[in-house]
């Protein structure tokens, strides 16, 4: 199709979307995560998960771990502008390297009596969900997992009295011996 | 402990200010004053080291410090206050940030105590200014000052040069605090840029170098930016390799445009050769440029048939546009000195005499022609005259945005980098004026001139006042065609010749504004008026605003149509009504 006549190329490619996992590694100096998330948002970036967190109080150094999807170009892209800020150390794309571990944890109140509170109660336990706070008529569970993992789980209690649920989102760590 | 009275490095954070930009080397800063920075200009009438230019507006004052900058190679510093003056330096930050100019601007901000509380004057600066800045800071504790001063100077200034912003509270500029001079560990660890390119890398494009048929170099403000020695570079990789050689708007004058191995500018208002010769090389040697879209035309058709080597020193240029063979991160300057001793020690000068035949045939196209008349003044040939007069005088130019720009761009010839400052990336009317202030405070005695445009030139003309004021003899060469020439040709191009408000209708007479202001009016409407005029204006030891009437209607060619490739470029010769119809033609045509 031809283009509408303007000052500006106006075709979108079409390449295949990836979901990306990066660990970033940044002074925690106010406004940091600021800038991260302006990028993100500027520049016209996706973000499916964002956990941060002080890491080594002593040196002042926080981790982010953002789940990002794009085309390879793109989050070739962000990589290149993460890794230019100025507080940010070290930019890892743990998907590409392959060898890390992803965990999310959430937190899932069921709200129900009778049989629907007892199956609750099972599927919890085989998705080794832990009881952290329970009334008669109310159980909040604590799940850790990959976010599949939990998704899946939050899936099954939706008919069974799901009311709400806080989810950390994933926090990412490679295997091995070796540091980021 | 030491007597602290006694120590010459207790001093407040105004004190502080001004010691650190004496310490940088600073010689002039552009500001304008306010109540949240009173401090700062208390310490500054008590010295003489650093001089002080009192702006109209504050974005006179960034793109003051911008053409300061680009013609000096030395950061350019701005002193602003709190609130709205922050705010009106938003356009110069991000300009400067698009051009890759290095800028230290300091804001005062409402005391500590007071921030958030929507106290007068006050705005979020570093919130407003995180995505306009290399980086920013506001500095909450006057012992953090000196060091994040000295922070300032260096992100400005290394690796990809750029706009910082440090925003100091006014209690902090009261408060009394240690100074230290710049330092090593002032600057975050997390900060180093590349410098060095990778030899495996540079050994691989200079294989690619040797081995071409149909090679080119297309150069960028990154050589510019990576100080005279890179430009002396690439002249001798010109030289040593007999490429032809091209190069963007901000890149001008790295090669000299008398250089035989020249092809003029490239993209979308670039000459025929430069662009062809892009389309259809098979090795491709950028340096320090960005494959912006207005080089690149669509981007699925950029020359398609080439191996792409990209020097650049920020590697987020790398495969952002254009996914390139072989990416060189670092200095071009360094990059380059490296690349030309692998090339001189390992490989032969490629024989491309077929090459330079096909080139000569574009070249013979003549894309740059325009029809002359001896009743109107052609802006193509009020450049030529301008360009011609300035010979043998030691000029600076500077642009406004539109078809002036690239009029300038295509007909003034730039023999070497750093005389030419015009805004590229952003896109910014009302630059050009401001900058020549700036320049010609850096080069008191050289002879600088703004290329003008009536629309453009009245967004920042208050800033003749400022050119009165500091004895500033600027040229203002306004080509004056009554309409924002830019938008008119686009509208005529492309939205049916509707004139939507691209017409000035109550234009100042500007020989009469420049009398107001106390400057020199000077005014030609026939071609046959310009070389005296002209001689006039260079003459004048005064600002002066030369009010050259052009052809109303005159449009910029010759121009890739948007959504073309390279080859498909409109010459001037066959830009009749119905060919450009045809080229800019959609699924609608021309609605």
């Amino acid at each position: 199709m031809n283009q509408p006549a303007s000052a500006y190329f106006l075709e979108e490619r079409h390449d295949p979307n990836e979901t990306h996992t990066l660990s970033v590694l940044v002074q925690n100096e106010p406004g940091v995560l600021a800038r991260v998330i302006g990028l993100f948002s500027g520049r016209g970036y996706n973000i499916d998960s964002l956990t941060v967190s002080e890491t080594e109080s002593q040196k002042h150094l926080s981790r982010i771990t953002i789940v990002t999807t794009g085309t390879p170009m793109v989050i070739e892209q962000i990589k290149h502008q993460l890794d230019r800020m100025i507080p940010v150390y070290r930019v890892v794309d743990m998907t590409i390297t392959g060898r890390s571990i992803e965990r999310e944890l959430a937190m899932v109140k069921v709200v129900g009596r009778g049989d629907s509170r007892v199956e609750a109660l099972r599927l919890a336990d085989a998705f080794r969900a832990r009881v952290i706070d329970a009334t008669t008529e109310s159980f909040v569970f604590e799940i850790t997992g990959n976010s599949s993992k939990i998704s899946q789980f939050i899936d099954l209690m939706r008919p069974l009295g799901l009311l709400e649920v806080s989810r950390t989102g994933v926090a990412a760590i490679g295997r091995g011996p070796e540091g980021m | 402990m030491t007597d602290q009275s006694n120590d010459p490095n207790q001093m407040t954070g105004a004190a502080m200010i001004v010691r650190a930009l004496i310490d940088h080397g600073v010689q002039h800063i552009f500001g304008y004053p306010g109540g949240a920075v009173l401090p700062i200009y208390d310490e500054i009438f008590q010295q003489s080291e650093v001089e002080h230019i009192l702006v109209r507006h504050e974005q006179g004052a960034g793109h003051a410090a911008e053409g300061y900058a680009r013609s000096t190679g030395k950061p350019g510093v701005v002193l602003v206050t709190s609130g709205p003056g922050a705010t009106n330096m938003v356009t110069p930050l991000t300009d400067a940030l698009m051009d890759s100019i290095p800028l230290v601007c300091i804001t005062g901000q409402v005391p500590t105590h007071l921030i958030g509380n929507d106290a007068f004057q006050e705005c979020d600066t570093v919130g407003i200014t995180r995505p306009c800045t290399k980086h920013n800071w506001l500095v909450r504790d006057v012992n953090d000052l000196a060091k994040v001063l000295h922070e300032a100077f260096y992100v400005a200034s290394s690796g990809r040069p750029g706009p910082v912003v440090v925003d100091v509270p006014k209690d902090v500029q009261f408060a009394v605090g240690t100074y230290h001079p710049p330092r090593k560990d002032d600057v975050h660890v997390s900060y180093t840029p590349r410098v060095k390119g990778d030899p495996m890398q540079i050994r691989k494009a200079v294989a690619l170098l040797a081995s071409a048929k149909r090679p080119v170099i297309y150069s960028g403000g990154g050589v510019i930016n990576s100080g005279p020695e890179a430009s002396k570079l690439l002249r001798e990789l010109v030289e040593v390799t007999g490429f032809p050689i091209t190069s963007t708007l901000m890149g001008l004058g790295a090669y000299p445009a008398s250089g035989k191995n020249w092809l003029g500018m490239l993209g979308m208002h670039g000459t025929y050769e430069a662009n062809m010769t892009m389309h259809g090389c098979d090795v491709m040697l950028c340096v320090g440029a960005r494959f912006d879209d207005r080089i690149t035309g669509r981007t699925d058709a950029f020359s398609p048939g080439s191996k792409k080597i990209h020097i650049d020193i920020d590697p987020s240029s790398i495969n952002k546009n254009i996914r390139v063979d072989v990416p060189i991160i670092g200095d071009v300057g360094n990059v380059l000195g490296d690349l030309l001793q692998v090339f001189k020690a390992e490989a032969k000068k490629p024989d491309i005499k077929t090459w330079w035949q096909e080139i000569a045939t574009w070249r013979a196209r003549n894309s740059l022609a325009y029809k002359k008349s001896n009743d109107v003044i052609l802006p193509q040939y009020a450049i030529q005259k301008l360009f011609e007069a300035t010979r043998g005088h030691d000029t600076y130019i500077t642009t406004e945005v539109g078809q002036h720009q690239m009029w300038a761009a295509q007909f003034f010839g730039f023999e070497e980098p750093h005389r030419w400052m015009t805004s590229g990336g952003l896109g910014t009317m009302g630059y050009g004026l401001p900058a020549a202030l700036g320049v010609q405070v850096a080069h008191r005695d050289s002879l600088v001139i703004d290329i003008a445009g009536d629309a453009s030139v009245q967004m920042t003309m208050q800033e003749m006042s400022t050119a009165v004021q500091f004895e500033l003899p600027i040229k203002i060469f306004i080509l004056n065609n009554q309409y924002m020439g830019m938008v008119r040709q686009w509208q005529q191009l492309l939205h049916g010749n509707r004139l939507s408000h691209s017409y000035s209708e109550a234009l100042p007479d500007f020989v009469k504004l420049a009398d107001a202001f106390g400057c020199v009016g000077i005014q030609a409407i026939k071609p046959g008026d310009l070389d005296g005029a002209l001689k006039e204006m260079i003459k004048v030891k005064r600002p002066v605003l030369f009010d050259c009437r052009v052809a109303a209607l005159e449009n910029c060619f010759p121009m890739i149509p948007s959504g073309k490739a390279h080859n498909e470029m409109l010459l001037p010769v066959e830009a009749t009504d119905e060919a450009t119809a045809a080229a800019f033609a959609g699924g609608k045509a021309l609605v």
